[in-house]
């Protein structure tokens, strides 16, 4: 078996706070037509979202499983208060699931399950990497600031398998304070959940004009879209086990399928390229990072 | 794992205050005006203030411990970046030397260098730095189990409130930032440096780099600019502000703010009182890319008003004046409201 034949697609928690009808036909869609291995629900970014979210899923999971997926439950990435521990320990309470730990406390909660670490986790080598396999994870989505280089030599050391996130704006960073609410001089206990007004996010500008970042609630995202299609070949042969793809207002499984394409080494990923670049608010293509360069630039593979 | 004071005139009950060492002078400067235990790093990317013209090699690292201890200050070393894979070795080093040098504590962030210090360094305390963003009880317990850490740093994102609470379900040391500049974001999980300038905070302890800034004539003003893009705008005669990345001026659904923070530092003096009452047991003054002059002021204020406070005084108001002149202040994730 060759690596290309192993390698998987995951599609990533959605980011942002879409309404439930827009998440279930979504979601419905992706059962039904997207090419993907795993998909991966639950909230990461803000607690307040949850409760709306919460009972549709056991509903996607039966329905994403019975379209052949694999189901992840994503948590939380910055834990605040006691009661958004109690939910966390709630929800990883289901022993039948399989989870992605986005938080050291998260993480212990699920001490000798087996379960997976998030983007958002420092996981910069492969030192912590044996510390977190120790307590039973066996998969990791690296940071999206970690070279290519760095990712070379943890999906060689082989203690877990590595994913890579290859298509969406970027998480870059988390508060506890909520930009949304700052934006629309809401307080945030009482938010009205502006945040659901941006099915990608709110795009701010410099002072000049120029794009910036997006803003999503207490996350900080990339303006650019982290488009990896170019350099999944290379990761194939460092032994990258899997590409995460995650989720924005365009059509997942058009961009899925060519993802599979490009993988199976029969489309160019050029093509995809030139499809995504300026396809969310007219936002660039990146992959800065794993040049270990500005995460925001495009370099083209030499 | 009570920690033994190495001044014995010293109250058990007094907050320790932890003040920054950007160089052995201002270790010097800091000691004298009445740091209880000051902090600083190894000169290279080790260390979250990585910035040219700072921190120690391991010579003055040896000179600045021998300095401190000989007038009952206690010396932290900042290891507190996170290796990549395949480069651990100069973070190993550096682990390795602080021990050997004798400083007291390393302030360590990656879990695989915590898991190393115990292995290999048992013998030098272990703290959690910010950079860990361990913000929750059950977190803290788990550097505290696994790893024997004797304190933890908070991250800047919970109320006063939240860290007493916090402080009822830990025997963990806590460690809070009072005074200078402030991360809006958690700290630890932040790639915006990153993104704009190429350097990472989390791999090479730079954030906002001054090699990446510029300062460009607009009309009759002047923009500051962090790699190409404007941060902020200043007209004539304005004093133009370092353009950190998070303390800029953007438009956001056209109308512009301080989106995610103004250009503000953190001062906790006036609410040292509320600190103490919260069970924290060490204040952390920011800024080890500060000057003596600078140090020595803020070590002294704050030295003061933590003596004040072990005999039960209120601060008086023309300490508190000397030390918030002219700048704009924010008590921060402290209080509610900023949230």
């Amino acid at each position: 078996m060759t690596a290309a034949q192993t390698a998987k697609l995951t599609l990533g928690p959605l980011l942002f706070n879409w309404s439930n009808e827009k998440r279930q036909d979504y979601y419905a869609r992706v059962a039904d037509e997207a090419d993907v291995d795993t998909v991966i629900l639950g909230e990461t970014v803000c607690s307040k979202r949850t409760p709306f979210q919460e009972p549709h899923w056991p509903g996607l999971i039966d329905r994403l499983q019975k379209g052949g997926k694999e189901v992840v439950l994503s948590t939380l990435g910055l834990i605040l208060s006691s009661r958004e521990m109690n939910d966390m320990r709630e929800t990883v309470a289901d022993e039948n699931l399989y989870f992605e730990a986005n938080d050291i406390a998260v993480d212990d909660m699920l001490k000798g399950r087996p379960h997976m670490i998030g983007p958002m986790m420092n996981v910069y080598n492969e030192g912590t990497l044996a510390r977190l396999a120790a307590g039973g994870a066996d998969r990791v989505c690296v940071p999206v600031e970690m070279s290519g280089h760095a990712i070379g030599v943890l999906a060689g050391a082989g203690i877990m398998d590595v994913e890579v996130f290859v298509f969406g704006r970027m998480p870059l960073a988390i508060a506890a304070r909520c930009y949304h609410s700052r934006i629309h001089k809401v307080p945030k206990s009482n938010c009205r959940y502006v945040c659901g007004l941006d099915n990608d996010g709110l795009a701010i500008d410099t002072l000049d004009g120029k794009p910036f970042l997006t803003v999503n609630g207490t996350q900080t995202m990339s303006y650019t879209v982290s488009n990896l299609a170019a350099e999944i070949p290379e990761m194939l042969k460092m032994g990258v086990k899997s590409f995460r793809i995650s989720p924005h207002d365009v059509d997942v499984v058009r961009i899925a399928r060519q993802f599979r394409g490009i993988i199976d080494g029969t489309a160019d990923p050029q093509d995809l390229l030139d499809e995504t670049d300026g396809l969310i608010d007219g936002a660039p293509n990146s992959n800065g990072f794993f040049y270990d360069e500005e995460g925001l630039k495009y370099k083209n593979a030499e | 794992m009570t920690r033994v004071a190495r001044d014995p005139s010293r109250p058990v009950t007094t907050l320790e205050l932890v003040c920054p060492a950007g160089t052995p002078a201002a270790l010097r400067t800091a000691v004298d005006a009445g740091a209880h235990t000051v902090y600083c790093g190894f000169r290279d990317e080790t260390n979250a203030r990585n910035f040219p013209g700072l921190n120690f090699n391991r010579a003055e690292l040896r000179e600045g411990v021998a300095y401190a201890h000989d007038h009952g200050a206690d010396v932290l070393v900042a290891i507190n970046t996170f290796p990549e894979a395949g480069n651990l070795a100069p973070w190993h080093r550096a682990i390795d030397d602080a021990a050997e040098i004798g400083a007291d504590a390393a302030i360590l962030a990656d879990i695989g260098l915590v898991a190393y210090a115990r292995d290999n360094c048992p013998n030098i305390r272990r703290h959690l730095s910010v950079q860990a963003a361990a913000s929750t009880p059950e977190g803290i317990n788990f550097y505290a189990r696994e790893f024997g850490i004797s304190r933890v740093v908070l991250p800047r994102v919970l109320t006063l409130p939240e860290i007493k609470e916090l402080n009822r379900h830990t025997d963990v040391e806590t460690e809070v930032f009072v005074f200078g500049g402030l991360c809006v974001m958690a700290e630890g999980r932040c790639s915006l440096s990153s993104y704009v300038t190429g350097k990472s905070p989390n791999k090479t302890g730079v954030c906002s780099p001054a090699s990446h800034v510029a300062y460009e004539e607009h009309g009759s003003g002047l923009d500051s600019k962090l790699g190409g893009f404007t941060i902020n705008r200043f007209a004539e005669g304005e004093p133009a502000g370092y353009p950190t990345l998070c303390k800029g001026r953007f438009s956001a659904n056209d109308k512009v703010s301080y989106l995610f923070e103004e250009p503000v530092s953190l001062n906790l003096l006036t609410m040292l009182p509320e600190v103490a009452d919260a069970g924290v047991t060490a204040l952390k003054i920011e800024g080890r890319q500060r000057g003596k002059a600078y140090v020595e002021k803020v070590v002294r204020a704050f030295r003061k008003a933590v003596d004040a406070l072990d005999r039960g005084e209120q601060l008086d108001a023309a300490a508190i004046a000397d030390l918030t002149e002219g700048g704009r202040e924010t008590a921060g994730a402290y209080k509610k409201a900023w949230h």
